[in-house]
């Protein structure tokens, strides 16, 4: 490892390091873009002087955003609507995992292939609208947490991270009389933190960025999260207080806006997942390979 | 992972089910709510496709639904007479078919690319920042895109106006929308999508380079004839799976990034079936299309699994 490196490699090296710089700027250029607009004095966004620094630097545009209620409700609401599913999908998802690493599980292979078919079948968009409608679901809130509380995907993951455990942890444990729940909660649940912390986050990524279902079943603005909120924001078809507000019609301010209500709705996802990165990293390896 | 049935004392296959109930009821107990929720939201949600068969009535259960003309064929056959249906079905193809040609090799490339970077720590600067697409919801890249796109004041123009080109019209001109949309789809996967090829070179036997090295293979030799092969198996499963979903369309990406102007390219079977289905209430029409599209997917995924394992692949199952 240590050879020295030639002058063709080091010259290669180079360029793949310019190569990296470049694709990390093109994910960073829409974000900083998005910052410096924000920022930016209505009138440098109209005399087109706003690159990737801000012009006219000022914070009108996020006090509006953030002195517009129905914006901070649909903000907490789903800070709410995230944690509440995050908390209840990673328990649904460790109920279901952990009794199917036991291989004396009768009807173990049955059971494996009801909850496999529903991952390459799914019964379509109008069906499932039916049966929230039977379910009484439409307008309802708990449409936004229930129906999608557990993906088999992150099943398998779990599954598979529950396997890599020493089954004679568990088999010393049930010599000494542990009961099933005993051993989750004593011997698999502490030793599963990085498996929690990825699918959490998984978990809590869906529904902070979801927002078909709530289009689909809601009507009521009272319970949209937020993405659908600045959907509506986005194509001006909001209520927003903010529009009632003098000025919103300019058309600078309301870019300056949009770009506020954006960065607002990205910061808590931005702020989480570099901390995690080594977690889910490996969770993804683990959903990719099989058996 | 599967152990040899020896583990289980031959005692327990003689064991009543009584017996065997009391030991482990809690298992079972465990595992009761999540099979419920699957049962519920998963399987009975299929007892509603027999009204893409079916007349369908707001005041009838779905048994009693009458059939629907031409042995129950009648909504299939409207929905390929209908002009949007066959144009959404066109796009998806179209879409998908961009998306597979131009969104596939990208992650195996940049994975190569950061293979070979000698800096650890910036390897690892990179490739935050190259997941971080991955976490933004489709309405905050769209936002982002109406934004950094904007004809008059958005940066690319600015840019391309600054260096004498015209003002390009990136999401409200047909022709452009199409490659827009493209280019937001590899924007978000990319770094995301090479975290798996990544793990799959990782794996590769370092002994190889070495042997490699000392026959006097270069750089891209190395990479042509130790990494590739190395990560063939996880390309073709991932091939695999990219041709079952050829026709599959998400509903959030497309929904998010379509407006009134490139309708006729943007529509998809997705916003089709939402559009028609649920603002329209043609429930049998579109769950047709929906039992179409679900049965073209699984047809494909087998197709393609086949045709791996034909190639000597071991495919995904």
């Amino acid at each position: 490892m240590n050879k020295v490196r030639s002058k063709s490699e080091k010259a290669g090296d180079l360029i793949f390091v310019l190569i990296c710089v470049i694709v990390s700027l093109l994910c960073l250029i829409p974000m900083i873009n998005l910052l410096a607009r924000s920022l930016s004095s209505t009138d440098a966004l109209i005399k087109r002087e706003v690159y990737l620094w801000p012009k006219g630097l000022n914070f009108d545009a996020y006090s509006m955003v953030l002195t517009d209620m129905k914006y901070v409700r649909a903000f907490f609401w789903t800070v709410f609507l995230t944690i509440v599913c995050t908390l209840v999908s990673l328990t649904m998802t460790a109920l279901c995992a952990y009794p199917l690493i036991f291989e004396k599980l009768r009807g173990r292979g049955a059971i494996n292939i009801f909850i496999t078919i529903t991952m390459f079948f799914n019964a379509g968009t109008i069906p499932n609208y039916l049966l929230m409608k039977s379910l009484n679901f439409l307008n309802n809130p708990l449409v936004l947490i229930i129906p999608s509380c557990m993906s088999v995907y992150n099943m398998i993951i779990m599954r598979s991270f529950f396997y890599g455990i020493p089954e004679s942890l568990r088999e010393s444990a049930e010599i000494d009389g542990a009961s099933y729940f005993k051993i989750l909660t004593r011997i698999y649940l502490p030793l599963s933190k990085p498996v929690f912390a990825t699918l959490a986050l998984f978990y809590a990524v869906g529904r902070w960025n979801g927002y078909a279902d709530a289009l689909m079943y809601i009507n009521k603005e009272i319970f949209y999260p937020l993405q659908l909120f600045l959907y509506n924001i986005l194509n001006n078809m909001n209520s927003v207080e903010i529009a009632t507000q003098e000025g919103f019609s300019s058309p600078g301010l309301q870019e300056s806006v949009k770009a506020a209500v954006v960065m607002f709705s990205t910061i808590p996802i931005l702020c989480i997942y570099p901390w995690l990165q080594k977690y889910f990293i490996h969770g993804v390896t683990m959903g990719a390979v099989k058996e | 992972m599967k152990k040899s049935k020896k583990k289980v004392p031959a005692a327990a296959n003689k064991q009543s089910f009584g017996v065997y109930l009391k030991r482990y009821w809690q298992l079972y107990a465990l595992l009761a709510l999540p099979l419920l929720y699957l049962l519920v939201f998963k399987y009975i949600p299929m007892i509603y496709i027999q009204i893409a068969f079916k007349k369908y009535s707001i005041v009838q259960s779905v048994w009693e639904m009458p059939l629907a003309a031409n042995h129950g064929f009648e909504y299939f056959i409207k929905a390929f007479n209908n002009k949007d249906f066959l144009n959404s079905l066109r796009n998806t193809l179209v879409l998908n078919l961009l998306d597979l040609v131009i969104g596939f090799p990208i992650p195996i490339i940049f994975a190569l690319i950061l293979n070979e970077l000698v800096f650890k720590r910036f390897k690892r600067v990179v490739q935050t920042i190259a997941y971080m697409p991955h976490f933004l919801s489709w309405v905050i890249i769209y936002g982002l895109a109406l934004q950094i796109f904007a004809p008059s004041t958005g940066f690319v123009n600015l840019i391309l106006n600054s260096l004498g080109f015209e003002t390009v019209p990136f999401l409200n001109d047909p022709s452009h929308w199409r490659w827009t949309y493209i280019f937001l789809g590899v924007w978000q996967s990319f770094g995301w999508n090479s975290i798996v090829y990544l793990a799959a070179i990782a794996g590769i036997n370092s002994e190889l380079y070495e042997a490699a090295s000392v026959d006097g293979a270069g750089r891209f030799k190395k990479m042509w004839h130790i990494t590739l092969p190395g990560i063939k198996s996880t390309i073709v499963v991932l091939l695999v799976m990219n041709l079952g979903n050829i026709l599959g369309s998400g509903f959030d990406r497309p929904f998010a990034l379509q407006n009134n102007l490139v309708m006729n390219v943007a529509e998809v079977l997705s916003t089709f079936i939402y559009k028609y289905g649920i603002k329209s209430l043609q429930f049998s029409m579109t769950t047709a299309v929906g039992l179409f599209q679900s049965l073209i997917c699984v047809i494909f995924l087998l197709l393609a699994n086949w045709f791996s394992r034909k190639l000597g692949e071991r495919g995904i199952w």
